[in-house]
């Protein structure tokens, strides 16, 4: 049997694969069924009723299964009994399909006019008027009048709050379904329900905190009526004054597409705003959804807090001075020490600024002392070689297919890959989960394999081990390793969660040699499209960090130093003794990170910063930057696509792209004249990396015909979620494409010989430490404030209490944290969240 | 005629398993575990058994349905009984267990289910603990459980309880329920016989339905075949209420008018008054006027007055009632009972019943009538489950034969 | 209270259904007996025992009309108003009902003994006027009956000897 079926929309022809609901089947052919229940992303339910269409069947002799034929050699076709939902039926071979016709009007006609009823129709001062499925169906379909008295209208609620985050309006809502579905469904948080029956149906939550998912906005997004809206953008503007620009997610590596909706303000002085963020489609990356912290943590782009003027220390003091007196300031400071400067940098800032930057420190001040602030996890030249394959999609993961993720709490760290993780599961792909203690990624995973601490490499290394033997044991780790090694696609995502930089190096490798090991067929994984090593990075341009060799041994495009430089740690203690005498700081805050504790002997320190940050306060200069929301540029993101974001707002005050300060002040330095557009860096860059080679700002921006088709008019379809206009990204190749590498020696694997209470760092998405997402008014009441989860047993030999406060003793600090001890850790493991990054496995104390 | 189902009526005791056994009780359970599967169905198909739940169903050509292959396959027996007027599977859940039960396990076998749940209404206090009863006498005398009669066949059966939905009869609705999830029905396809409880192949009967099987088994689908006519075999209980001098079950053999039925064996009507209409499927069925006495019960006997016996729940309205009332009655009900997940049910149930009360209380215009009729008509063909295809009914039909009922309601506001 | 003190029959619903989750009816039937009616304490309880979101547990409670999620009396006296039984005097029993007892329809009477309701089809339609307590029928009912049955549950509730039958239903089978 054929995997296509060809079926009849209106008398046009459409072939589409086995399985295929009408409804999807039609819109390929740009005849729009309109819906309201359905939901491309979510499984059908039939219950709006307003995709009613005539379905016919060709008409079959019992006996023989020959399809009967009119005298006009046309075939029989029987339509049943009456209409039937385009949503819920499959196509099948010779399958007719009407949507014009007398009866199908009326019914859509009908089910508008029903809707209505209890609809309250206050579009004029809906957010949702401009660019609702109600209203534009409404205008399509409906009959213009009601019959309904208006009398006898329900009263509802109107400005319900479901959560800190979104807002329900109970008349407004039509019972589609979308949302409680996509919570329940989609993203397995069934945190909204359905309340009552028949017209008493309200959605509601007993949840606690209110609406408690990681990805509530969505629902406002497919809420075909403006039922769900986000208390950020409530009341803010209409939908028609809004002009998007595309951008990108400026928190996480997956990259999420996004769009800004910005508006000239008058109440922000005639400044262009960002009103709302919605989701981007790019199905490759994030396809129509995104979480709440990148939705509502924008905030810190347009914030009073920012920087807004060159700062330069005279008499001690920061005082406001003109770009060039501080460009030149900073050259001064720099030329000064040119023996003895160094860089460290963010994993934030665009590639262009990256790439710069290292040109910088390296041909402009002659210094290898570059490196990446903060660095958590290792393993770029790692996954340039044997990185997820070009070409690869998560979402074409399933049966037959393994995904192991070891040491990452994806769900904290990158939700969007959590749910793409989740739901290659539950299309059947073999999860293995390996962490030291429960994460949310279990409970979808067919092996969870809990290591003790400090037996991350060993257990990994161990499952190296049980994969190249061809053995056909049955203790649980052959068996995975076995499923690993055959699966079809084997996508391996490794973290750093309680390991420290070096630990997550050789972590790697280990995983490396896993996926360069050969199968049955005598085929490695590495290489293969849909195969291949991801680094679940800290930050949206870790993986662009090390693409540009902000690194001491690696330039741009992974090419060894020959005398690499010191490493942030040895930069800053050099700092202390004077080896170092000038540091330029590119968005790095190494004092408010804990890893500073003054200038040391630096006779210069230059911070180019959004903040006046803690190690701004100390510097001798300090240029302020703009945020990604003004300027354009690209990231680089965890599956190594290279994507472009969009100027989209205001300059805010005095402020430069990081890029330009950079250019400007090589400029000042002696390296001649810096490129003028970013694009131009990107150019020089493309042709400095060679695996960007190819790429132009051009190519980044194209776009090809997604599916499923959302977007443009017809709103109804997939929500509000924009279109994907501007871009698509480019993903860059792998070395194992290509030829794939010998395996890696491995250094030590072995076990740790442990002390006491061990503490590990636990990402939290809204981390309440996190510089730019506290700027989140909205999301505020929810950042994840110190909390250290505790085990029964230590609990109680430190007589410690759920819900006490306690004091936390680790890596020379003293965190103050709420002890919360629910079952989620093994014994003799302390996990604290919501504190500043506490890196690898640490001795720790805790007590009241 | 001595009853078939409602045995209990002659045999006292009946719903205890010796009595039960000492009346032939389990010899077709005997009898059919000795038969392939194929066979029981064949005869089951054969009797002509159709659903006694409502849709009239053929019950053999339903279990005939399911995979034969193996795997998980579930019997759910349907005691859910909510439809206005309907009373029957109570009073076989109290008075005559047994039979149910060995129904049941005789699907269970002829569909190889290892599993089965009785679905019962919440509200059914006394059916449940009669019903209890029998299973602990079943689980004690080796009729549930591991190995039934020293046979290959293990079945368990449980009750599940309801908790007041009239929806939860519908059996997409019921399953929903079951499997702990709001009572909503889905779009079918998936049918149950596909993709049922736990998603897996599952029969859904209705009460009545199953405690028809042991006789048949017993007796042959000969034997069964020759009561009623050739489209409705077998015995039937009707729901008599409203009214009538002794309402009550009627177990009758298919054929039998409802004038027989109302006039000879319930005593006819309270004060010799005349009949106006009865309701002859409870609330969800189309009244009818009294020329539709003659009709034979049946499933086809209704066809030339557009109407339906349905469960047979049937309800006598005489002479004083007003036609608008008990359109306002039943059509609050379906309003009270929608699941709301479809629009034109819950949005169309909430509209008419809105129109009507209005009408009824002598507000309404001869306008409020056209749109009760339009909605009514708006609802038909397009809801998700039955339920909405019933509650356009009560409208429609009393509004077709009774209009006098309603112009005398508007007349007054023009 | 629910997990601890009805342990057996928790672990025999579990071992009857193929998944926990159609353990919520018999589980939210105990509840509300237990706390006498679905607060949102008892959700969280069924929500917990179940390892469901309390919003499921909401939603359910929400749906069927068994499950009351404001306080109510002691007894609540349910009757049947629907077409059959009204046609044999429902709808004046329910006048008499509501008179007698001093409260609305969906009333409850001042010293929390007595809530009034009014309930579709019961299954009763041949024995109407009829009223379910507590789950018990009371049917072949009049003004005479109703005064009795009212007497006989004042006596019964000093003596404190409520049952709950739909407890005692699924309690007693798995005993
Ligand atoms: C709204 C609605 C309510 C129903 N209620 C019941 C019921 O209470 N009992 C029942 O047996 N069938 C009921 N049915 C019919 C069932 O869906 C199903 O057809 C029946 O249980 C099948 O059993 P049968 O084939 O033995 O009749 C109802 C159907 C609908 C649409
Ligand atoms: S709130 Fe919106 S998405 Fe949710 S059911 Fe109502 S209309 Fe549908
Ligand atoms: S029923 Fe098909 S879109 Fe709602």
């Amino acid at each position: 049997m054929s995997d296509l079926v060809t079926i009849t929309v209106d008398g046009v022809e459409v072939t589409v694969p086995k399985g295929e609901l009408v409804v999807d089947a039609a819109k390929r052919i740009q005849n729009d069924i309109p819906v309201f229940c359905y939901h491309p992303k979510m499984a059908p339910v039939g219950m709006c009723r307003m995709c009613l269409v005539e379905i016919g069947l060709p008409v079959r002799d019992r006996a023989t299964g020959e399809i009967l034929r009119n005298p006009d050699g046309t075939p029989q076709l029987n339509f049943g009994k009456g209409l039937q939902t385009a949503c819920t039926v499959q196509v099948a071979p010779g399958m007719v399909v009407r949507t014009t016709t007398k009866e199908v009007d009326e019914a859509r006609a009908g089910v508008i006019e029903f809707l209505l009823t209890s609809h309250p129709l206050d579009c004029p001062i809906c957010d949702k008027g401009g660019e609702c499925p109600l209203q534009n169906l409404t205008m399509a379909h409906g009959v213009g009048t009601s019959r309904f008295d208006f009398s006898l209208k329900m009263k509802m609620d109107k400005h319900v709050p479901l959560g800190d985050l979104i807002f329900l309006d109970r008349e407004r809502c039509i019972q589609c379904a979308r949302c409680t579905r996509f919570q329940a469904e989609v993203v397995d948080d069934p945190v909204i329900g359905f309340h009552n029956r028949g017209r008493s149906l309200e959605i509601m939550t007993l949840s606690d905190p209110g609406f408690d998912s990681y990805w509530s906005g969505n629902t406002t997004d497919i809420c075909p009526v403006g039922a769900l809206t986000t208390a950020d953008f409530r009341f803010g503007a209409r939908p028609w004054e809004l002009i998007p620009v595309a951008s990108l997610d400026p928190y996480s590596p997956a990259g999420s597409n996004i769009v800004f909706s910005t508006r000239i303000e008058a109440k922000a002085g005639g400044r262009t705003v960002i009103k709302r963020i919605l989701p981007r489609q790019n199905e490759a990356v994030n396809e129509i959804w995104i979480d709440d912290r990148t939705r509502f943590g924008h905030h810190f782009a347009e914030s009073p807090n920012r920087l807004t003027k060159p700062l330069v220390r005279k008499n001690g003091q920061l005082v406001e001075a003109s770009w060039d007196e501080a460009l030149q300031a900073v050259a001064d400071g720099l030329t000064r020490n040119k023996g003895a400067a160094a860089g460290l940098s963010n994993d934030r800032v665009s590639n262009e600024a990256l790439y710069l930057f290292q040109n910088l420190i390296r041909r402009g001040l002659g210094s290898n002392h570059l490196d990446l602030s903060g660095a958590r996890l290792a393993g770029g030249d790692v996954t340039a070689k044997v990185g997820l394959s070009k070409g690869s999609n998560l979402k074409e993961l399933g049966k037959g297919d393994a995904i192991l993720v070891v040491a990452s709490d994806l769900h904290e760290e990158v939700p969007i890959w959590w749910l793409r993780v989740k739901q290659a599961a539950e299309r059947g792909a073999t999860l293995v989960v390996m962490n030291v203690r429960p994460t949310r990624l279990e409970q979808k995973a067919a092996h969870v394999f809990r290591y003790g601490a400090g037996e991350a490499l060993s257990a990994t290394h161990d499952l190296l081990n049980a994969a190249k033997v061809d053995s056909s044991g049955d203790d649980p780790l052959t068996v995975a390793a076995a499923s690993l090694v055959n699966a079809n696609n084997l996508v391996i995502f490794y973290g750093y969660e309680g390991l420290s930089y070096g630990e997550t190096d050789t972590l790697a490798r280990i995983l490396a040699n896993l996926l360069l090991l050969k199968n049955n067929e005598g085929q490695a994984h590495a290489g293969r499209v849909n195969n291949g090593l991801i680094a679940v990075w800290p930050h949206n341009n870790t993986q662009g960090a090390w693409d540009m060799g902000i690194h001491p041994a690696f330039e741009p495009g992974y090419k060894a130093v020959a005398n690499p430089g010191m490493g942030e740690a040895e930069i800053i203690a050099a700092a202390q003794t004077g080896d170092i005498r000038a540091l330029y700081l590119l968005g790095a805050d190494p004092v408010g990170d804990g890893r500073m504790a003054d200038r040391g002997k630096l006779d210069f320190l230059v911070v180019q910063e959004l903040f006046r940050t803690p190690t701004a306060k100390l510097a001798d200069v300090v240029l302020p930057a703009q945020s990604w929301a003004e300027n354009d540029g690209t990231f680089t993101n965890g599956e190594r696509r290279v994507q472009r974001y969009y100027p989209a707002i205001s300059t805010v005050g005095l402020s430069r792209p990081d890029w330009q300060i950079i250019a400007q002040v090589g400029e000042k330095l002696g390296q001649g004249k810096g490129p003028i557009a970013a694009s131009l860096v990107f150019r020089d860059m493309a042709r400095a990396v060679p695996q960007y080679k190819g790429m132009d700002y051009r190519s980044l921006a194209q776009v090809e015909k997604q599916w499923p088709d959302v977007g443009g008019a017809d709103l109804y379809y997939g929500g509000t979620s924009y279109e994907n206009k501007s871009g698509l990204g480019q993903q860059w190749a792998a070395e194992a494409e290509t030829k794939l590498p010998e395996p890696y020696t491995l250094g030590d694997t072995n076990k740790p010989e442990l002390m006491g209470l061990q503490l590990i760092y636990g990402a939290a998405l809204y981390n309440g430490t996190g510089r730019l997402i506290r700027e989140a008014e909205v999301l505020r009441p929810r950042l994840a404030q110190p909390t250290v989860l505790l085990h029964e047993t230590d609990a109680q030999t430190r007589k410690i209490n759920h819900g006490d406060t306690v004091q936390v003793n680790v890596n020379g600090l003293n965190i103050e944290a709420v002890a919360a001890v629910n079952g989620h850790v093994p014994a003799g493991l302390a996990v604290l969240r919501g504190s500043q990054f506490i890196p690898g496995l640490q001795r720790a104390a805790v007590h009241k | 005629m001595a009853h078939l189902l409602l045995r209990h009526r002659e045999i006292e005791n009946i719903k205890k398993l010796d009595v039960y056994r000492a009346h032939g009780g389990y010899e077709a359970l005997k009898k059919v575990l000795s038969m392939a599967p194929a066979e029981v169905i064949q005869v089951v198909m054969e009797s002509n058994l159709r659903g006694r739940g409502g849709a009239g169903f053929p019950t053999g050509l339903k279990w005939n349905f399911i995979p034969k292959v193996a795997g998980d396959k579930y019997v759910v027996v349907n005691t859910d009984e909510s439809e206005t007027g309907t009373f029957k599977d109570r009073e076989l859940m109290e008075g005559n267990p047994h039979q149910v039960i060995e129904g049941t396990l005789i699907a269970a076998y002829a569909i190889g289910a290892k599993l089965t749940f009785n679905y019962m209404r919440g509200e059914y206090m006394d059916a449940a603990y009669a019903f209890e009863e029998a299973l602990k006498e079943c689980y004690a005398n080796n009729l549930l459980g591991p190995n039934i009669l020293g046979s290959e066949f293990s079945c368990d059966m449980y009750p599940h309880y309801g908790a007041g939905a009239y929806i939860c009869g519908e059996e997409t609705a019921l399953l929903e329920s079951l499997h702990g999830n709001l009572g909503q029905p889905w779009s079918k396809p998936p049918f149950p016989a596909v993709e049922g409880l736990y998603r897996k192949p599952t029969v859904v009967n209705n009460t009545e339905t199953l405690a028809n099987v042991p006789l048949i088994i017993q007796n042959g689908a000969e034997w069964y075949k020759s009561m009623g006519t050739p489209g409705s075999t077998g015995p039937k209980i009707v729901c008599l209420s409203g009214h009538v001098v002794k309402p009550g079950n009627y177990e009758i053999i298919m054929g039998m008018t409802y004038r027989e039925l109302i006039y000879d064996l319930a005593g006819g009507i309270p004060g010799g008054k005349k009949v106006k209409g009865f309701l002859p499927s409870g609330g969800s069925g189309p009244v009818v006027k009294e020329e539709a006495l003659d009709a034979p019960i049946s499933y086809e006997g209704l066809d030339k007055f557009g109407s339906a016996m349905g469960s047979a729940s049937v309800i006598v309205m005489d002479e004083t009632v007003d036609m608008v009332w008990a359109a306002k009655k039943a059509t609050h009900f379906f309003k009270h009972e929608s699941c709301g997940k479809c629009t034109p049910c819950r949005e169309g149930t909430f509209w008419l019943d809105k129109v009507i009360h209005k009408v009824d209380s002598g507000r309404g215009t001869a306008n409020d009538i056209k749109v009760l009729n339009s909605v009514a008509e708006q609802i038909g063909g397009k809801c998700l489950c039955a339920l909405g295809e019933f509650a356009k009914n009560p409208i429609l039909s009393t509004i077709k034969h009774f209009p006098q009922d309603y112009q005398a309601k508007v007349r007054a506001n023009g | 209270m629910i997990r601890e003190k009805y342990a057996d029959v928790i672990q025999e619903l579990f071992r009857r259904y193929p998944e926990r989750k159609s353990a919520i009816l018999p589980l939210m039937h105990i509840a509300q007996h237990e706390y006498g009616y679905m607060s949102e304490e008892a959700m969280q309880e069924v929500a917990d025992i179940l390892g469901l979101n309390p919003t499921h547990v909401k939603s359910i409670a929400g749906f069927y009309t068994l499950f009351y999620e404001e306080p109510v009396g002691k007894y609540v006296l349910e009757i049947c108003n629907d077409l059959a039984c009204a046609l044999r005097g429902a709808d004046e029993f329910v006048a008499m009902a509501s008179n007698k007892l001093g409260v609305p329809v969906e009333g409850t009477t001042p010293d929390g003994l007595f809530t009034l309701k009014t309930v579709m089809c019961l299954g009763a339609c041949d024995r109407a006027p009829m009223l379910q307590c507590n789950l018990r029928f009371h049917e072949h009912l009049n003004e005479e009956k109703f005064t009795a049955l009212l007497d006989h549950l004042h006596q019964e509730a000093s003596s404190d000897q409520v049952e709950s039958a739909v407890v005692e239903k699924i309690v007693s089978y798995i005993n």
